[in-house]
């Protein structure tokens, strides 16, 4: 009666303060529900609204009603109950009820005052629209303790706080309870229900040697039942000392038909309400997912489902005093679902018992993130290491029939290193180890995108750990073998940067591997990564008829190469080899050359910055860039100026293996006017520009005359964009040019 | 003391390598044996619970050996026994003895130095019993100490390396002959080769190639094989170079590349466990 008398006192206190501003705003029941009555009461209000009060008016005369109904009455000859039984049966399909709404409703159901049928038609319609508080179920509980209410009811009742659990706004009281619905084990019929309720509610300390006893009792009575299967593997989850057992890989639902009449109204109500409600939790009881097929017992391919670390035998041992002190308590990892479960248990998670299954657990993996322990990156390295051994499709005699789960298994391990963004020792050694023996298609895009991940270390053995069977490789496969290798060297190269950029920005974090790297260290081992890709380009750019494609891939490294000094902070800048350089200048396509343009405009402004810096000694320059590559950026440029539009081709290039010819040379091969043959109009890969600038400009004349165009005049006018303008790509051509000619402008 | 190791003797003991063991600890042998007796029940009652510590049908003892390491870094072995109780003889307590087997370290520093203390490191692993076993007692330790189990194969080198060391070691009674089996590859039907030495001729041969005495180079196991490989090519015209090495028995002990074993004199048992201990760590490394 005291909780009664309470719980009116709270309803004429705030009597169900909501007010729509329109119909939609149904969320509004929460906002009433909670606070801020005069947020609403200020909102305008409009037909719709009155047509609303006019809702809420009949539901708070039903739930009144409701309160003060007498002993049995007839529903049939009661048109006053009837009336209100479906207002309460229309609101709440329609929108849920308030919190308000339960303690009355349940109150009555469960009593035992009204026939059966009313009493179901109650249970039925109890949807949350917002929370349904603790203490409404709590009474309910009390008035199943004294059954008063027939079996069915009961029944009923049962399924629908399993439905609802979630929308219980708290839940310490009910766990104060789980003895009292332990006992409920009893009734064969509730058993079932009993058994998925407690699974929601049981915790660590629910588990105990008694009960434990009392389950296997029961497992002895009625045999292998799912519902039971689910509840002792939770408490094997809690405390392995004290149960264990094995659930067989088949089944897939533990608690059959409990979601009961509620759900599809309740997903309805939260569709309209368009809340973020809880949702009900999945499942989860840590069995292993399904083998496709028998194999070893110790196969590790298959990542293990994630089992808390519960090895707590010690505190079996001293059960009192932790019993008395059990405020360590830790969540078990199979009951991490979220986010912000998380953030919230951050301080008492355990990681799985099986290092192996962080892999497949985003959450895991941040928390791995979090967490700098040694240990757990050795039982990850050592789990990684045996795995991949043992299960390489190339390295193992017999294995590859299993190259696709392999191939599975190496997309996750990538899938992880993407999400760390830190490369595994164990997959870094296995590589090493496995690349002399691989034949560049097992699983080739798996291992290509592994090899991008290789951590930076001063590790000086790259070279004939990875170089070197790479290139062996790399030299005798196809030519997409070899854009990919260059792709992922690409890769390799901007991960490596991007850490040392991060790296600087942290640089007082003591990281262990960040100790002993050197920053001369780290230059060297970039800068024999680019060169090892300079040199297998010029080769390959030979071997492939210098084909365009492959070209794409080469500049598209090279992008990443010229802008390391000014967007990596790394002072180093290496130009590509010549073998690289004049067959881009000289390509047949625009694409090429528009990428050599910005690639060597890009050069120019790390370069300028290089040489600003020194100048203002704004940093203590411990490294400076050598002369040598001035020069050679120079050599470049000249080749290119001289190509593109000073028309002074094979004349004033001065690098070695540049385009220098004798005249005489040049004049037996009988083409007029080769010094303008590569100036922008006449260049093979400009040609079809000149062509459409022509048509544009001169529309009558069909001769194609290109010498109409005058390059130095368009250079100097900034006109070549017009030349440019069709190719909307061309953007490299023209910020080289623009940058260029400003030098020279600058000069005079 | 060689009684209490004499049980190891005289047994084919499958090899494993393993790689550290997390959160082991010798001190709670017993709480594992009880847990790892419920998981074997429950694993053979696929899902039924199972109350730890009670009475089942197998029962499992796990006890240390302290006997068996090569120093004082080395972590003593551990034994997992198995033993099952017929219903019937369960009041006069009689087990018989169904699966065995022992991790062990000897001289297994090259692991073990680098590694946390959290981590316990018994790199080898040998097997006595059905694999159906074997299977369950490697689940339960990969899942409870998160560690991996792998074959151990020795490869025709290590057999030829067992071969010359245990060709030298002294032995008191008069020694059974060695034995080295030799298969052909790629033939339709298996063909092995089965070549037997007098261990006294056998010792002989090798004393004219060692150099140092307690020392042994990979030159002087290629010698001393290549000798054997002559002998028998005077005689048989087969070059057994061309074929595989797949098993070495001696006085010693008998190996096999499959990974098995048998360790035949008390007295070297730990030597040739520290060979193994040898070939487990670099397979985990």
């Amino acid at each position: 009666e005291k909780m009664e008398r309470r719980q009116s006192s709270k309803t004429s206190k705030q009597p169900l303060q909501v007010r729509h501003e329109n119909q939609t705003d149904l969320s509004a029941w929460r906002k009433g529900g909670k606070t801020d009555p005069e947020k609403s009461v200020r909102n305008r209000r409009s037909p719709s609204d009155q047509k609303n009060d006019s809702k809420q008016d009949s539901l708070e005369q039903a739930l009144s009603y409701f309160e003060k109904v007498q002993d049995h009455v007839s529903l049939k000859k009661n048109d006053v109950l009837q009336k209100h039984l479906s207002t309460v049966e229309r609101i709440a399909l329609q929108r849920g009820l308030p919190p308000e709404a339960f303690d009355v409703l349940l109150n009555v159901a469960l009593s035992g005052q009204l026939a059966d049928t009313v009493n179901t038609r109650l249970v039925k319609s109890l949807i949350p629209a917002s929370v349904i508080p603790e203490n409404s179920v709590v009474s309910s509980v009390s008035w199943l303790c004294v059954s008063k209410c027939s079996a069915n009811i009961q029944l009923l009742f049962l399924r629908w706080l399993i439905t609802v659990f979630d929308f219980i706004d708290h839940k310490e009281q009910l766990h104060a309870l789980y003895g009292f619905f332990f006992s409920f084990l009893q009734d064969e019929k509730m058993c079932p229900y009993v058994c998925h309720l407690l699974y929601l509610l049981t915790r660590k300390e629910s588990v105990k040697p008694f009960r434990v006893r009392r389950l296997l009792d029961l497992q002895a009575k009625v045999g292998m039942q799912s519902y039971l299967q689910a509840l002792l593997s939770l408490y094997k989850l809690f405390c392995p000392e004290l149960v264990t057992i094995t659930l067989p890989g088949k089944m897939k639902t533990y608690f059959k038909n409990s979601e009961g009449p509620w759900k599809a109204a309740m997903n309805t109500v939260r569709q309209r309400n368009q809340e973020n409600s809880p949702l009900s939790q999945p499942l989860f009881l840590g069995t292993s997912q399904p083998q496709s097929r028998k194999r070893k017992w110790n196969t590790q391919l298959i990542i293990p489902a994630s089992s808390t670390n519960k090895n707590n035998l010690e505190e079996d041992r001293e059960k009192n005093c932790v019993d008395l002190y059990s405020t360590n308590e830790s969540l078990p990892v199979e009951k991490l679902q979220t986010f912000s479960q998380l953030l919230q248990n951050i301080h008492c998670l355990e990681f799985p018992s099986q290092m192996g299954s962080v892999l497949t657990n985003p959450l895991l993996l941040h928390y791995m993130n979090c967490i700098k322990d040694e240990s757990i990156y050795l039982r990850l390295y050592y789990w990684m290491g045996q795995t991949l051994q043992e299960e390489c499709s190339w390295c193992v005699a017999d294995n590859n029939r299993y190259e696709e789960e392999f191939k599975d298994f190496l997309d996750t391990v990538y899938k992880a290193e993407c999400f760390l963004q830190e490369g595994f020792s164990a997959c870094e050694e296995f590589l090493y180890k496995s690349l002399p023996l691989w034949d560049g298609s097992c699983c080739r895009s798996q291992i290509l995108r592994l090899v991008s991940q290789i951590p930076l270390s001063n590790f000086s053995e790259m070279k004939s750990y990875l170089y070197d069977p790479l290139a062996q490789l790399f030299f005798t496969s196809s030519l997409y073998f070899k854009c990919s290798v260059l792709e992922s060297l690409k890769e390799l190269l901007q991960n490596w940067l991007n850490w040392h950029v991060v790296n600087l920005d942290s640089e007082s974090d003591s990281q262990a591997h960040s100790l002993n790297t050197t920053l001369s260290g780290l230059v060297n081992v970039v800068a024999e990564l680019i060169h090892f890709v300079g040199q297998i380009s010029t080769v390959a750019l030979r071997l492939e008829n210098n084909s365009t494609l492959l070209l794409y891939f080469i500049l598209d490294f090279y992008e990443t190469v010229c802008d390391t000094y000014l967007r990596y902070n790394l002072p180093l800048l290496i130009m590509p080899p010549a073998g690289v350089f004049y067959p881009a200048l000289l390509s047949m396509d625009s694409v090429s050359l528009n990428q050599l343009c910005y690639i060597m405009y890009r050069y120019r402004t790390n370069l300028v910055a290089a040489k600003e810096n020194e100048l203002t000694k704004k940093k203590i320059l411990q490294f400076r860039f050598s002369s040598q590559t001035y020069q050679e950026y120079n050599q470049y440029t000249i080749a290119m100026v001289s190509c593109l539009w000073t028309s002074s081709a094979f004349q004033k290039d001065i690098h070695p293996q540049g385009l220098c010819m004798d005249d005489e040379l040049l004049k037996k091969t009988a083409v007029q006017e080769f010094r303008t043959s590569f100036n922008i109009v006449y260049h093979p890969a400009m040609m079809g520009y000149a062509v459409l600038f022509l048509q544009q400009g001169w529309p009558d004349d069909t001769t194609f005359n290109f010498g109409l165009i005058k390059v130095r005049f368009l250079v100097k006018t900034g006109n070549f964009q017009q030349l440019c303008r069709r190719g909307r790509g061309l953007k490299g051509l023209k910020v080289f040019i623009e940058s260029s000619i400003n030098r020279i402008s600058q000069a005079s | 003391d060689p009684q209490r190791t004499a049980f190891l003797l005289r047994k084919r003991w499958t090899l494993y390598s393993v790689t550290p063991l997390y959160g082991f600890s010798s001190a709670r042998l017993r709480d594992y044996a009880r847990m790892l007796s419920a998981f074997i029940a429950a694993e053979k009652q696929k899902g039924l619970a199972v109350e730890v510590g009670v009475e089942l049908d197998i029962k499992v003892a796990v006890s240390s050996l302290p006997d068996l390491k090569g120093s004082d870094q080395d972590q003593a072995a551990i034994l997992v026994q198995l033993s099952s109780r017929s219903p019937a003889s369960l009041k006069n307590s009689e087990e018989k003895l169904v699966w065995s087997g022992w991790f062990c370290s000897v001289i297994g520093d090259a692991l073990s130095q680098d590694v946390p203390h959290d981590f316990t490191c018994l790199p080898l692993f040998l097997v006595n019993g059905a694999e159906s076993y074997t299977s369950i007692v490697g689940s339960w330790f990969q899942k409870t100490f998160d560690c991996c189990f792998r074959r151990l194969a020795i490869s025709p080198l290590n057999l030829s390396w067992m071969a010359a060391m245990w060709t030298g070691c002294k032995v008191d009674k008069t020694a059974s002959a060695m034995e080295l089996v030799f298969s052909a590859p790629c033939l339709p039907q298996p063909l092995d080769i089965s070549y037997a030495i007098h261990p006294e001729d056998a010792k002989a041969l090798w004393d004219t190639v060692q150099k140092t005495p307690g020392e042994i180079t990979q030159e002087e196991v290629d010698i001393f094989m290549d000798c054997l490989y002559s002998h028998f090519h005077r005689h048989f015209k087969i070059h057994l170079s061309a074929t595989k090495l797949v098993k070495v028995s001696t006085a010693i002990a008998s190996a096999h590349c499959d990974g098995i074993i048998k360790f035949l004199q008390s007295q070297y048992l730990t030597g040739v466990l520290m060979l193994l201990t040898e070939l487990a760590i670099s397979q985990i490394q």
